[in-house]
């Protein structure tokens, strides 16, 4: 897998209710009825599966594609499945208002790169659009519009250019 | 300027000096792992571990609770392959008749005031409650925790919430929890370590404390730490002087009060533990179900409450009320003292000792439509299968059990 600090992609806006959707919690992104799972190909295909308008994700994702959403995504269980299953499908990102404190970690620890970009408005980008994600600088992107958010930390990068915590501590 | 109670524990575990926002490496007191994601640890260790994928066997230990006895076929591949990786490593596993893990790890007295506990269970910063450090972890954490005994961690914000007066009678931890969460939301207190302090808390029980931490992570914070009262420090026999606390003179991010005086029972409704409300204003609601447990209300104390509510009483007909004890001495307790007996002539059914309900269905699962009143932490949209759930204290659980709709522990007493 290459790694990149800049990451280009079509856009995924998740929506409820034409707001961006808040408080996707684990059981939303992978479910637990599949967490027996410990391979990480077969995990992709449950992907947003009990995310209401969103259950087709996984068959609809394209590898690149970027995702964003709204506040504390991700909240709720430790499950790395619900990193895993992303990196699957070829997912390059998550972007969020803010994370889950687990979630963020396990991400993180992963090497699968996420930015926080607090306040953003719920309407700057449009479904589907291509998108320029630029972690170091943590801005966000896709034609006139462009959104300033948190720039990747220090540590979130060291194990990202690595690429997952295992390896950066070979590197240390 | 002092220290937060997470700075300080940080501090004395590697993190030197340390302050919020700082990154630190900290020293693991306890590295578990459970029967959920213990088969993707184990996977991590063969792949990354090398010839010593443990750095140190007597703090480094696995417990089932998820689904206890496995009763689908990859839980059990992945208990065994746990159970084979633990022979060859000489670890030890509180195997599928132990319970609840962190329960395990209080009830052990491995946890500690001021000690650190990580795990890949999502509510492991029940430690809180006896003023530790917990954290769920996902399973390349926890590995690289067994093999190295590390993790890294931004030290957290801190913010102090303070409880103003006392509630009334007949509301417990979970109403207070409830509260919280009613004030807070799931964003006030996101990604933030939060120190409880209050008259209530004075007088707390460990159980009480344990419930009140619990929901932490349903409030969106790393933890909620509850500085340890007599109660807690009577438990693991020490003083003190020999717990941690936050300094004086600290300076919070926040310092807020909730006012807690004259508190009523309350309840959340589906979809989310902090859409709130008043049990009062919910008493049309009939249930299908009751479970009382998990890892918020499944003590020796919740179950001995619920078996003293539901002596001599019924559980309305039609009505499922499911019990499961947190922990095999939590259940041997209510054995020897006739307390599953009152349940079970209630009508209730009685599980062995885990996560019951939270976890893809040891004590089973709610179907279309179906209602059930949970004593547990979670009621996300599918959480517990495709009923609607609503979460409350063991008062109101018992009640909804034998009045067969949702009710008050005050309506309880007024029945017989």
């Amino acid at each position: 897998m290459s790694v990149e600090m800049i990451l280009n992609g079509r856009l995924w806006v998740l929506r409820e209710n034409g707001k961006l959707f808040s408080d996707i919690d684990t059981d939303m992104i992978y479910h637990n009825a599949h967490l027996a799972v410990t391979d990480i190909d077969k995990m992709g295909q449950f992907a947003f599966g009990n995310l209401e308008g969103y259950k087709d994700f996984a068959d609809k994702a394209q590898s690149g594609d970027l995702v964003l959403a709204g506040d504390n995504f991700g909240s709720g269980s430790s499950r790395q499945h619900a990193v895993d299953c992303f990196k699957a499908l070829g997912v390059q990102t998550v972007i969020a208002r803010s994370f889950g404190a687990i979630y963020k970690r396990n991400a993180i620890n992963s090497g699968f790169p996420i930015i926080e970009l607090p306040d953003l408005p719920d309407d700057l980008f449009s479904n589907f659009e291509i998108a320029e994600l630029n972690l170091e600088a943590g801005v966000l992107s896709a034609g006139d519009n462009r959104f300033q958010g948190n720039p990747m930390s220090e540590v979130a990068r060291d194990i990202y250019l690595a690429g997952g915590l295992f390896q950066y501590a070979e590197t240390m | 300027m002092g220290r937060s109670l997470i700075e300080k524990i940080m501090s004395s575990h590697g993190g030197e000096d340390c302050r919020a926002g700082d990154v630190v490496w900290i020293d693991i007191d306890n590295r578990t792992a459970r029967d959920f994601a213990g088969a993707s640890v184990v996977g991590n260790l063969e792949k990354y571990g090398g010839d010593s994928p443990i750095a140190e066997r007597s703090k480094t230990f696995f417990t089932f609770d998820c689904n206890v006895p496995a009763n689908t076929i990859p839980y059990a591949n992945n208990q065994q392959r746990i159970r084979i990786f633990a022979r060859k490593n000489d670890l030890k596993v509180y195997d599928v008749d132990a319970g609840i893990g962190s329960h395990v790890v209080i009830e052990e007295k491995f946890a500690k005031p001021g000690t650190t506990t990580v795990g890949t269970d999502s509510h492991l910063n029940i430690m809180g409650s006896v003023g530790a450090f917990g954290q769920g972890m996902g399973d390349v954490d926890i590995a690289y925790a067994f093999k190295t005994g590390k993790v890294w961690f931004e030290v957290p914000e801190s913010i102090r919430v303070t409880l103003d007066g006392m509630p009334t009678a007949g509301t417990e931890a979970k109403d207070i929890a409830l509260a919280m969460l009613r004030r807070f939301s799931s964003h006030e207190l996101l990604g933030k370590s939060v120190e409880i302090y209050g008259p209530w808390l004075k007088n707390a029980s460990l159980e009480d404390c344990v419930t009140l931490s619990s929901l932490a992570t349903e409030m969106g914070a790393i933890i909620a730490l509850i500085p340890p009262n007599d109660n807690v420090l009577d438990f693991f026999g020490i003083t003190r002087n020999e717990a941690v606390y936050a300094d004086s003179d600290t300076a919070y991010l926040e310092d807020y009060s909730l006012d807690i005086d004259g508190l009523e029972p309350l309840i959340a409704a589906p979809p989310s533990p902090t859409n709130v409300y008043p049990v009062s204003e919910k008493t049309d609601v009939k249930v299908d179900g009751v479970f009382i447990g998990s890892c918020t209300n499944g003590t020796y104390q919740d179950l001995k409450y619920a078996a003293e509510l539901l002596k001599g009483r019924k559980v309305a007909p039609g009505v499922m009320l499911k019990v499961v004890p947190a922990t095999r001495a939590t259940w041997a307790r209510l054995l020897d003292e006739g307390l599953l007996k009152d349940i079970f002539d209630a009508g209730g059914i009685v599980s062995n000792a885990g996560c019951g309900g939270c976890a893809s269905g040891q004590i089973g699962m709610t179907g279309e439509g179906e209602v059930q009143v949970s004593t547990s932490n979670r009621n996300f949209k599918g959480k517990q299968g495709k009923g609607n759930t609503y979460l409350a204290g063991i008062g109101t659980a018992a009640a909804s059990a034998v009045l067969g709709r949702i009710a008050s522990v005050h309506e309880l007493k007024e029945v017989l």
